[in-house]
């Protein structure tokens, strides 16, 4: 009965360190596991990344030892290549732009659709959000069509406002209830201190919902950073051309210079990788946050 | 009695004038933004794939639903869908398991927790480009892979990784799972943060093993998560292009071909646009109809069908 009810108290106090450090220790398997796991995912990239310090000679007789000697011609060549900072340029343009444009844009509608009753409301919220069902990459063609009529074609501008519309469904998905959330009592008194709807919008509505704006900007800007098709299919000449494309263009270039591609390729992961580590609590988070919605 | 009554009244009709003009400001924006780039496209490919159109001149050479009738009994099509459902499937019954051990396993407190889930996502964020030309050069015959399996007394299991078409969409199948996978754990990872630790410890104390918990708990209430793990998969498989057009351009001989790089070679390479809009529409309907489908059935009864249910 006492060691019942002993056990019973530690339970309570601390169940979850409790049970989880028996099991974990009785299964060390799970350490094997995770091993495994960590190699398969790690593996590859810093693979290619000290690829591109080898010599093309060596990745073709023994491609799989430490670069001997190490190579710093393969990385000075591209980071002193016009081509490579060309397209990192494009691509931040683009990204940037749809991203301003899809935060400012979404929250705009996210705080009307919020804070506003009026006829039509939900309906319109449907709208927006019917957009999910719709991927990017499905429209690529059709938008290309579009572009063409309107001149956008092989444009950075021509990428970035699709890709701002086609992130303003989950922008404002992720919004809504969080600016819903914030009590009506701060509005009635920002109001009655004098101040307009708007004003309170961009000085008390804006500012308490930061975090969400930087998951939805951070989301917004990975997936535009990111595009394949549309600007495959939109930008035809090589200086608009955007990372992914300068990625996929100097591989099938360079076939023969291997280290290089290695090197090209490995550097393109760079920014990515950057961004995802500075702000990874707030990617997972917002990803977390979009599906429960 | 008069002047009090339009008194109050003027106050509120200017009241009603201010919000709606702070609606049209609010409202007008995206809304021109949204219906000119994602749904004034959509009536495009529509319009478009009534014609016979290669991308010059006016949409002269109409031809009603010729080009439907195109897509729909090419047998290229058919093989392309066929093998954006294998990819559906493989991920729904391979993926997910693994997905609901990783993230049963890295639900534990351990040391190292925040360091692995940060490993386990990396790959997502990477781009489909990066992702696709890295696996390309390891997967090379005689590179990298081929090596590695060698140097283990593996060499038998050495295969042309892309070029042989019984083996090139399994080929797919693994970089496609190294690349998503992580946002997939992330997502259960979730769903398993919100079970309230109460219900494990109650069966732990009814006497349930630690296999049991999981089996008749903790897995049920993971339901909910598990039925959007699977929609947003099915939909990705769906919409599958970056990876495969970048490494066999749906090759060889078609055997990796999906209808986004079907597409791809019919309507914009070979630049017959009418008929590339065709596909869009179908593939558009596709989707929409699977998104109804499930909706329907599978996420009906989840708080988390909200996606669905706007147009459901």
């Amino acid at each position: 009965m006492a060691a019942l009810s002993a056990s019973a108290d530690r339970y309570s106090r601390r169940p979850d360190v409790v049970r989880e450090r028996r099991t974990w220790l009785s299964i060390p398997a799970s350490y094997l596991v995770i091993l495994l796991v960590l190699a398969i995912t790690l593996a590859p990239m810093l693979y290619l990344i000290a690829g591109g310090f080898s010599s093309t000679a060596q990745l073709n007789t023994d491609p799989n030892s430490l670069p001997h000697p190490w190579v710093w011609g393969n990385y000075a060549a591209v980071i002193t290549s016009s081509a490579f900072w060309q397209a990192v340029y494009n691509s931040a343009l683009i990204a940037v732009v749809a991203t301003g444009l899809a935060v400012t844009l979404g929250s705009m509608a996210a705080f009307a659709l919020s804070r506003y009753t009026f006829r039509g409301r939900e309906a319109l919220f449907a709208l927006f959000i019917a957009g999910l069902l719709f991927p990017l990459n499905t429209a690529a063609l059709p938008l290309f069509l579009l572009l063409q009529h309107i001149g956008l074609n092989d444009s950075l501008l021509g990428v970035a406002l699709p890709e701002a519309a086609f992130s303003l469904p989950f922008t404002i998905l992720i919004l809504r209830p969080f600016m819903r959330a914030i009590p009506g009592e701060l509005e009635d008194a920002a109001i009655v201190d004098g101040a307009t709807r708007i004003r309170f919008l961009l000085r008390i509505l804006l500012p308490l919902s930061r975090p969400a704006l930087i998951t939805v900007g951070i989301l917004a800007f990975v997936q535009s950073w990111n595009g394949y098709l549309l600007p495959l299919v939109v930008l035809t000449s090589q200086n608009h051309y955007t990372l992914p494309l300068a990625v996929t263009n100097f591989e099938s270039t360079y076939t023969q210079d291997t280290a290089r591609v290695f090197a090209f390729t490995g550097l393109s992961m760079v920014p990515a990788l950057a961004i995802f580590i500075f702000a990874q609590r707030k990617l997972v988070g917002g990803i977390v946050g979009a599906i429960k919605g | 009695m008069a002047r009090t009554h339009s008194a109050a009244r003027r106050p509120n009709q200017r009241h009603r004038l201010r919000k709606r003009v702070e609606l049209t400001v609010l409202l007008g924006p995206p809304l021109v933004l949204f219906i000119g780039f994602v749904l004034v496209p959509m009536v495009f490919a529509a319009w478009y794939s009534l014609y016979n159109w290669s991308g010059f001149g006016p949409l002269t050479d109409f031809i009603g639903l010729q080009n439907y009738g195109g897509v729909l009994t090419g047998p290229d099509f058919h093989e392309a869908l066929e093998h954006n459902l294998i990819i559906a499937s493989l991920s729904v019954l391979i993926q997910l398991p693994i997905s609901i051990g990783m993230a049963l396993l890295l639900n534990r407190r351990m040391r190292g927790q925040t360091t692995l889930r940060l490993a386990v996502f990396a790959p997502y964020v990477l781009s489909e480009a990066t992702t696709a030309v890295m696996w390309l050069l390891l997967l090379e015959p005689g590179g990298p892979v081929d090596a590695l399996l060698k140097s283990v007394g593996l060499g038998g299991l050495v295969h042309y990784w892309l070029a042989s078409t019984s083996l090139v969409l399994c080929t797919l199948f693994i970089v496609i799972t190294w690349k998503y996978i992580g946002f997939g754990i992330v997502l259960l990872l979730a769903g398993l943060q919100g079970i309230p630790a109460e219900l494990r410890e109650a069966a732990a104390i009814d006497g349930a093993t630690p296999w049991q918990v999981t089996r008749r708990v903790t897995l049920p209430l993971l339901g909910p998560t598990v039925r959007i793990w699977i929609f947003l998969s099915v939909v990705g498989s769906l919409q599958l292009f970056d990876i495969v057009w970048i490494m066999t351009g749906g090759g060889p001989a078609d055997a990796s071909a999906t209808m986004l790089t079907y597409l791809y070679f019919n309507g914009v390479q070979r630049t017959e646009f009418g008929y590339g809009a065709t596909v869009s529409v179908v593939l558009f309907a596709i989707s929409f109809v699977f998104a109804l489908i499930y909706q329907r059935f599978a996420l009906r009864r989840d708080t988390a069908g909200a996606l669905t249910r706007a147009v459901g």
